[in-house]
């Protein structure tokens, strides 16, 4: 794999779009989703999207392989909710191993065969780790404070799991993404940097928190730079902000990070804010006419899409991020 | 700078912490910790959490930068009290705001609180105690949780003792944990340990200077490396003797921040200003610090033995300061706020000039700058400069005479600044507190008092060539008031700042609002101890950086203000009416009151209100901020608050004694029921009186009400009688007379104090009639029996809210309770145009009683439910903007 690093100082990388919204255009049936393996599992299994890696594996490699060729540098793998946390809702615990493993082997062969065509564009795989549905630093139960759905332990452990099965499917990079707890986030970086010394190396780790709103918070609380000091103490490749808010609302918390960090920074908004009924308006157009004044600011060395996104809005994405020089980050 | 290219050690809470070498000295909260407070541990022991929050809170109110937790007790399952306290904490966002230190002499109850935070912390501590294996592993640890480190000064054979053995461990311990471990060197702290000295032995001899010199090669030697420690244990032989432990401590801190200590627990209040430790005490204690003298110890010990069991203050202490030379002396009195003395001073350092006016620009203002040093660094608090002010007012007056005499112009002032309370309002606590602030800075204030029109501040600014203008009001109309002074300056072509303040005021409204109508410089100033700082900014002569950089700063809070309002969602008026609190009035028993229409209390005895006078608020008017009677004993404030509250109290006793201020009330309860939707309709006699209620328009959650006032009350087509009650208490009567008598003997201390306390006995009055009502008069609660803090937390049934506070913001519904109750006429509480009430120390209000009636805020409006209420006002479209605007979506 070409040094990601070096390619970073030259140009600005481009990161895939949703993969949630362009699933729902096959309109998958709950037949669909178990195929012929799971037709007698005893839970409903519509709606796990993680799943399709196993029954719908060609679907997959189809939405990796549209935003590639739009020119995206790196996808992610499908494997938002593949933890034991996040399948426990599926009862599908026991499938951990093989969700993450066959997520990366699909997006792997995708991304060698386009490096192949053009070995000037080398592509990348990050494995997409989620934040699970639970949260370690906030209770569920208003009336009980001092409560927990999770711990520490147990979210390493999830993860753990995750991030072997990821880097044993050849995963370029780990991204923990979409954190909205400081605490899950660390979690999984403690899991990572386990796996880091026990199997003695180095995969480069991209994190992205999510900004919830305009106080411009985490959902736990904390603000830009807050987030940015409790999760600096690993060697990160990147740190950046995804998901909740469109590219419009997500520049001023972008233009504070990049100002305080010396890692690279990445950013995947929504696109834009959703409608009275969940729905993304925004058009490849405007998102493109959001994101330049990032390029322009020099605020990104990776830049992509989060919820609503598809590979029109990454194309417009990839057109106006090759005119720009990649940020500095010592500047 | 950049985090991670800095060096500077990095923490986080919710918010993050830089100690930055400009941060001087990072003060760590230290009462969250089983073994230093028995409270805490009481608390702890008996779960009962939130008082024990309220500790933590308590101390980052108070100003703590770091909180230590610390659980170490042999009766607690540390884990489990560790795990819960911090989630608790994490739930806290005002605690949660500061980073914390995970302090256990334990592992496991290091880890388990290192796996609920989300910040990054600091553990306190490791060691090379058990070995490097262990001291490898743990430190390993605690970089992959992602926390920096204390370290103490501990090896294998033992504490470090002395200078050799405290750098030795040291160096290793950094070489170990920089070189093996990769550890950040700047996330490292050490703790070479504080000891105690002046111990009758030998070898303790050197314990303090050993500390000094350890830290200072530390810091030299141990690149970005930090220093801690705990500074009560050095004075550990003086216990009980608080006078020489206070000295002990402030000397310790003193030369310990000088070598490098940047961080430490240490307790404030016990601790002296450096600079007003006596000669003598201090000399003796730095004899023993820096271990000068072979019999040191012995002297320091003599001299304990004279100040044992006396108190500070003490009438052989008031002479000694007596003693010294005349601007001592009239330093002291000014730093102290001591007036007993301050004219036969002044009427010595007067012979001792050739001109009267040199001991006002010398001994008076050399004096003053110290209070203003002090209180700028944080050392004094606003009670003390009032009193210093009142000292100086006295020192100026008696002087005048003789310099009137000489002819030979007025003293040279840094400024002149013009304050007013707008039109239309009639508050001026804030305003006056500012004033003395600035009057104590040597900034000539000219104070056009309250209810002053636009008219006359631009024509005084104008004569008097004014340096700035600072408006102040506590209403809502007094925030378009201030809109309009600013744009008539804007007309008037006036070039000087305008400062903006009071209990409504905000910086989002002052950018938004203010700023675009002038082109000069508008700045908000939420406190009294920001406003010598932003005068002084603005007024010295090369101000140009600082001007651009206020306009810039609140041009872009504009921009950042105006993006986030657009984005929440608002339904029409229909909806919210159409999801509006839906009360069961079927099961709904409503009970008759006893007695129904207006009443009247006049000759009322204060006496009666004492117990119901919430005192937190009193506190933060002169910004004391933490909770009655907490802050008391708060570490920062708590020696200033019990003095405030002392004096307060005298002159309670003595209002109340002298019966100095009067007590009016007339309140009343009325047939009532809901008309279209949103009015209350209430019956007196053969005449109705409609009341407006205003709609919240967000929208809600499923399941989340759109509420008005009128939901809590039965609606007319259900056809069953319900009711509803109002009020005017003032306590107000009285204040005016006392305040200028107060000026008039150049006692601003008093006049404040006054007008704070008539405030209190208003609210508490409000609340004593409120009972009366629930109990008696209306007779729905006759059970209910509450004490005074249940009351503050309003635990009773029903709700009494006012006109022009967040449930009800329009406060054109006071006109109609003063018609309804005949308040003017009956007890002389007036209105002015903006419909603040005359007496200032008035409450007036609604009474509801249904269970369900809570406090809640109105919160934005649309144009639909503005132009529906406009219709039901009778009034124009733009007069009810003028009342609404700040509650309106698109202003």
């Amino acid at each position: 794999m070409s040094n990601i690093r070096q390619l970073l100082e030259k140009r600005i990388l481009v990161l895939d779009g949703a993969m949630g919204t362009m699933l729902q255009q096959y309109n998958f049936s709950e037949e669909d989703y178990r195929g012929e393996r799971f037709k007698h599992f005893p839970t409903s299994v519509k709606g796990n999207n993680d799943l399709l890696s196993i029954t719908q594996p060609d679907a997959i490699a189809e939405i990796h392989a549209k935003y590639f060729e739009v020119g995206a540098d790196i996808v992610e793998t499908n494997t938002f909710s593949a933890t034991t946390i996040g399948m426990a809702d599926y009862q599908m615990e026991d499938l951990v191993y093989e969700l993450n493993y066959n997520s990366a082997k699909i997006a792997k062969q995708v991304a060698d065969q386009f490096t192949k065509q053009n070995p000037q564009k080398p592509r990348f795989v990050a494995g997409s780790i989620g934040p699970t549905n639970k949260t370690a630093s906030l209770s569920p139960d208003v009336n009980r404070p001092e409560y927990r759905a999770t711990s520490f332990e147990e979210l390493r452990i999830a993860y753990k799991a995750q991030i072997e099965a990821l880097i044993d499917g050849g995963v370029d990079l780990l991204l923990v993404e979409t954190v909205f707890d400081t605490l899950n986030a660390k979690a999984a970086l403690f899991a990572i940097e386990e796996v880091k010394e026990e199997r003695n190396i180095n995969i480069p780790i991209m994190v992205s928190g999510t900004i919830t709103d305009a106080s411009g918070r985490t959902l736990s609380g904390q603000t830009v730079e807050a987030f940015l000091t409790s999760i600096a103490h690993v060697p990160l490749l990147s740190v950046g902000f995804n998901c909740a808010l469109g590219a419009q609302q997500l520049k001023p918390y972008l233009q504070r990070l990049s100002h305080a960090t010396t890692f690279f920074t990445s950013a995947h908004p929504n696109a834009g804010l959703p409608n009275a009924f969940g729905e993304y308006d925004e058009t490849p157009q405007q998102t493109q006419q959001f994101i330049e004044p990032y390029l322009q600011d020099g605020l990104v060395n990776i830049i992509g899409g989060c919820c609503g996104t598809t590979p029109e809005h990454i194309k417009a994405i990839a057109e106006v991020a090759e005119k720009y020089q990649p940020r500095d980050c010592f500047k | 700078m950049k985090n991670s290219t800095n060096h500077f050690l990095t923490l986080s809470g919710l918010e993050p912490l830089v100690v930055s070498p400009e941060i001087n000295f990072i003060n760590v909260g230290e009462r969250t910790n089983v073994t230093g407070s028995r409270r805490f541990l009481r608390l702890i022991k008996e779960e009962k959490f939130d008082e024990a929050l309220e500790i933590a809170r308590d101390q980052v109110e108070g100003g703590a930068q770091i909180i230590d937790v610390n659980m170490d007790e042999g009766m607690l399952d540390g884990v489990e009290a560790m795990t819960t306290f911090l989630n608790l904490i994490a739930s806290e966002p005002d605690i949660a705001r500061v980073p914390v230190m995970i302090d256990s002499s334990k592992w496991e109850i290091i880890e388990a609180g290192l796996r609920v935070v989300q910040g990054k912390c600091i553990v306190n501590s490791i060691s090379l105690k058990e070995g490097e294996e262990e001291f490898i592993r743990q430190a390993k640890l605690v970089l992959r949780y992602g926390a920096a480190v204390i370290v103490m000064a501990f090896d294998e054979h033992g504490q470090a003792d002395n200078y050799e053995r405290r750098i030795e461990i040291c160096e290793r311990s950094y070489r170990i944990l920089v070189d093996s471990v990769g550890f950040p060197p700047q996330d490292i702290i050490f703790d070479p340990n504080i000891f105690p000295v002046a111990t009758g032995m030998e070898e303790h001899r050197k314990n303090a200077l050993d500390f000094f010199n350890a830290t200072k090669w530390i810091r030299e030697h141990l690149p970005y490396a930090n220093v801690s420690g705990g500074v009560s244990n050095v004075s550990f032989s003086f216990r009980g003797n608080n006078t020489v432990r206070e000295a002990m401590h402030s000397a310790f801190l003193y030369h310990a921040i000088k070598n490098g200590m940047n961080m430490g627990i240490v307790n404030p209040t016990l601790l002296e200003v450096y600079d007003d430790i006596p000669q003598e005490l201090l000399k003796r204690v730095e004899d023993v610090l820096l271990d000068r003298r072979d019999d040191a110890t012995e002297r320091l010990l003599d001299f304990a033995e004279t100040l044992k069991g006396k108190k500070k203050e003490h009438d052989h202490a008031v002479q000694e300061w007596r003693n010294d030379a005349v601007q001592e002396r009239i330093t002291h009195a000014l730093v102290k706020g001591i007036d007993a003395f301050i004219i036969e001073d002044v009427e010595e350092a007067r012979q001792s000039v050739s001109s009267p006016i040199e001991v006002i620009e010398g001994h008076l203002m050399k004096g003053m700058n110290v209070v203003g040093d002090l209180f700028g660094s944080g050392k004094m608090f606003l009670p003390q400069v009032v009193k210093s002010a009142r000292v100086m007012k006295k020192a100026v007056a008696y002087l005048q005479p003789f310099i009137e005499a000489e002819k030979d112009g007025a003293a040279q002032f840094a400024g002149k600044i013009l304050m007013a309370t707008v039109k239309g309002d009639v508050h001026d606590i804030g305003k006056n507190i500012v004033s003395v602030v600035l009057g104590c800075n040597n900034y000539e204030i000219i104070d056009l008092g309250v209810m002053v029109p636009p008219e006359k501040i631009i024509e005084t600014a104008k004569k008097e060539q004014v340096d700035a203008i600072g408006l102040s009001g506590l209403i809502t109309p007094s925030l378009d008031e201030m809109v309009y002074v600013s744009k008539s300056m804007e007309k008037e072509a006036l070039d000087i700042p305008l400062l903006i303040g009071g209990a409504t005021t905000s910086k989002a409204h002052s950018a938004v609002k203010i700023a675009p109508n002038y082109s000069h410089s508008v700045v908000h100033v939420n406190d009294a101890s920001r406003a010598v700082t932003v005068v002084g900014n603005l007024l010295k002569k090369d101000n140009s950086n600082y001007k651009a950089q206020i306009r810039d700063e609140y041009k872009k809070f504009r921009e950042q203000f105006l993006s986030r309002t657009k984005r929440k969602e608002y339904i029409s008026i229909e909806q919210a009416r159409k999801n509006k609190l839906k009360i069961d009035w079927n099961s709904t028993q409503i009970v008759t009151p006893k007695t129904l229409g207006p009443q009247t209390i006049e000759n009322f005895d204060l006496k009666t209100l004492e117990p119901y006078i919430d005192w937190s608020p009193f506190f933060r008017s002169w910004d004391l901020h933490g909770k009655y009677p907490e802050i008391l004993n708060d570490e920062v404030v708590g020696k200033q608050a019990t003095e405030l509250f002392q004096d307060a109290q005298k002159l309670l006793k003595k209002v109340l004694d002298q019966k100095l201020l009067k007590a009016k009330a007339v309140y009343g309860i009325f047939p009532a029921n809901t008309v279209n939707h949103d009015d209350i309709e209430l019956t007196y006699g053969d005449k109705q009186f409609n009341f407006l209620t205003l709609r919240q328009q967000l929208k809600k959650r499923q399941g989340v009400p759109n509420i008005a006032l009128a939901d809590f009350i039965a609606p007319k087509e259900l056809g069953k009688q319900d009711y509803m009650g109002c009020f005017c208490v003032s306590t107000g009567f009285g204040t005016q007379a006392l305040a200028q008598q107060f000026e008039a003997e150049l006692d601003d201390y008093n006049s404040i104090m006054i007008k704070a306390l008539a405030d209190r006995l208003a609210e508490a009055f409000a609340e004593y009639l409120h009972e009366f009502v629930r109990k008696n008069t209306w007779g729905y609660a006759s059970e209910e029996y509450l004490n005074n803090e249940e009351l503050i937390k309003e635990t009773y049934k029903g709700i009494r809210p006012a006109p022009g506070y967040p449930a009800c913001p329009d406060h054109l519904e006071k006109n109609t309770i003063w018609k309804l109750l005949n308040v003017k006429e009956t007890i002389g509480v007036e209105l002015t145009e903006s419909l603040a009430m005359w007496p200032a120390a008035s409450v007036s209000g609604y009474y509801f009683a249904h269970p369900e009636s809570k406090y809640f805020g109105l919160g934005k409006i649309t144009d639909d439910q503005l132009k529906d209420y406009s219709q039901r006002r009778e009034i124009d479209l733009d007069q009810a903007k003028k009342w609404l605007n700040p509650n309106l979506i698109n202003e």
